[in-house]
């Protein structure tokens, strides 16, 4: 393992007390329990938006935290979820008097912990609405498992909720429209090489010059099948088609298209796979009416991608382009 | 272990302190089992836990069973974090509001360790054979009250536990896990023993270590 570290035990504090410093004007960090709030926090009488999950996924969730997205981050341990006392701290440090609503990726621990905090919150008097996220089409989803994993929708759900809540909905309003993107996204990623989490020291898995995991998650766990490396339009291929089988997508869809780096891969590889993507779409009269590409959901330095589609309505795609200020995803502010 | 057969707030302690001891042992086996088909982190997250865990110890032994499993569970649920952090926590809030006054006598330490194990199932929702720390957990605990239904002596009983929950951990290698992490992997979690299930049964061995006499 190779890595900018002093010990790996103090990897998120030393990371969230650098954050602090170079984002002063947008957001604030407390370190015990472990949250970043923004600036202004709490906004009266504006529903707070609480995001939350394992660290390693950076820009995600802190980078989103200021202005049009998300009111406060809790980072947990490095892909491991927070705990339900950082969230119930973090969830009375925005409560504005209109309540707070939890994004929650559909992972078991995360589930977990947020039930827990949800149920000491409204202990405490605080009104909480929690949003499931689950758009990851890698998974079968089946009575017999945990449901599909909740990714790339993550992002595209924080920003348009995030600006509902900013033009001041009701929780009751920003949890439904949270769930309307929730439904309408899909997503699937892939990796090229495993990543190493710190504490562990070794890669998760190990994976030839020539293979691919198809269908991984965020965590660094392996993926549902491992096969031979193909180009990258065969890739693409393979994944949108998942993905636009699955909801289903159908010509005249207008979506948000989003090419999603998992940390290790730059840029120059995600706008090709963003044309790979965009011809795909174009030959099933798909039009992308909306994109963002780069680097949001990351899985440490693991390379490869993720790609979402959301099936764009007028309300999301004007709430797309409201303004925002975070570390992460910054324009019209 | 005295004649009579209770069971202290000391002892419940020195069960405490050689689960953490253990789970420094086996901490990166514990990992290496999440690397197969999670995302390694319960050997890191439970050795975290129960560090602190001993930590609070240290500072002053709590006055009975149910404030000692109360501050442990507490204590787990806000250092652990992943699945494992809200199901010890439970476990042990469980175990510590079933486990009535100073002293318990077998069947109230019985009584307390089915209620963590049915607040383990409750909060997870898994079910037998599902791949989890249920699968050996809840063998234990059958295993347990049969033996002490047969008028077994508690130290029997425990490590009659604890061979039932070793079972129970080696028979989750060929399930395919439909609860957790490891179930998004579907047929692939196959073939590789379950983390939690590991953890669990260490505990229940460090139970029957603690009473053995």
């Amino acid at each position: 393992m190779k890595k900018l570290l002093n010990d790996p035990a103090d990897l998120v504090a030393d990371s969230l007390r650098g954050m602090a410093a170079a984002h002063g004007d947008i957001l604030r960090v407390n370190l015990d329990p472990a949250y970043v709030v923004r600036a202004d926090a709490p906004v009266a009488g504006k529903v707070g938006v609480l995001s939350g999950g394992g660290s390693g996924h950076e820009p995600m969730h802190g980078g989103f935290v200021g202005r049009g997205m998300l009111d406060v981050a809790c980072p947990g341990e490095v892909f491991t979820s927070p705990t339900p006392d950082q969230m119930l701290e973090a969830t009375k440090a925005v409560d504005g008097g209109a309540g707070v609503l939890h994004i929650v990726k559909n992972y078991t621990g995360d589930v977990l912990n947020f039930e827990m905090a949800a149920d000491l919150a409204r202990e405490e008097g605080v009104t909480v609405e929690a949003v499931v996220i689950d758009d990851d089409v890698a998974v079968q989803d089946s009575l017999y498992t945990a449901g599909r994993r909740g990714v790339g929708a993550t992002v595209l759900a924080e920003k348009i909720v995030g600006a509902a809540a900013e033009e001041g909905k009701d929780l009751a309003t920003v949890a439904d429209l949270c769930r309307r993107v929730d439904d309408r996204a899909r997503s699937m990623g892939m990796a090229l090489t495993s990543c190493t989490v710190p504490s562990a020291g070794t890669p998760t898995f190990e994976l030839g010059e020539d293979e691919m995991e198809i269908g991984i998650g965020i965590h660094g766990e392996p993926g549902r099948e491992r096969l031979p490396l193909e180009r990258a339009r065969d890739i693409v291929g393979r994944m949108a088609t998942a993905i636009v089988e699955d909801l289903p997508f159908a010509s005249g869809d207008r979506v948000l298209a989003f090419v999603n780096g998992m940390g290790g891969t730059p840029l120059i590889e995600l706008y090709l796979v963003f044309e790979e993507l965009r011809r795909f779409l174009e030959e099933r009269d798909i039009t992308i009416a909306r994109s963002l590409v780069g680097s949001y959901i990351t899985s440490l330095e693991m390379a490869g991608c993720s790609i979402t589609l959301l099936q764009l309505d007028d309300e999301m795609t004007r709430l797309w382009d409201a303004p925002v200020r975070t570390a992460g995803l910054r324009w019209g502010a | 272990m005295s004649g009579a057969e209770e069971i202290t707030t000391g002892e419940l302690v020195a069960w405490l302190r050689r689960f953490a001891a253990a789970v420094e042992e086996v901490k990166d086996e514990l990992t290496r089992l999440d690397s197969a088909i999670g995302d390694a982190d319960h050997g890191t997250n439970m050795s975290r836990g129960m560090t602190a865990v001993v930590a609070k110890l240290d500072a002053g032994e709590p006055a009975d069973a149910p404030a000692l499993m109360r501050a442990v569970g507490m204590t787990l649920i806000s250092k652990v974090g992943g699945a494992g952090g809200p199901l010890y926590g439970t476990f042990f809030l469980q175990f510590g509001s079933a486990a009535g006054g100073d002293t318990l006598t077998p069947q109230g330490w019985l009584g307390a360790f089915e209620a963590g194990v049915a607040g383990v199932q409750a909060r997870g929702k898994a079910e037998p054979q599902d791949k989890t720390m249920v699968d050996a957990l809840l063998p234990a605990a059958a295993a347990m009250r049969a033996a002490i239904g047969e008028g077994a002596a508690f130290a029997d009983a425990l490590a009659a536990a604890a061979d039932a929950a070793e079972d129970g951990m080696r028979a989750t290698i060929p399930l395919v896990a439909r609860k957790g992490r490891a179930s998004y992997l579907g047929e692939r979690s196959a073939g590789h023993q379950d983390p939690g299930a590991t953890s669990s049964a260490l505990l229940v061995r460090c139970a029957a270590q603690t009473w053995a006499g």
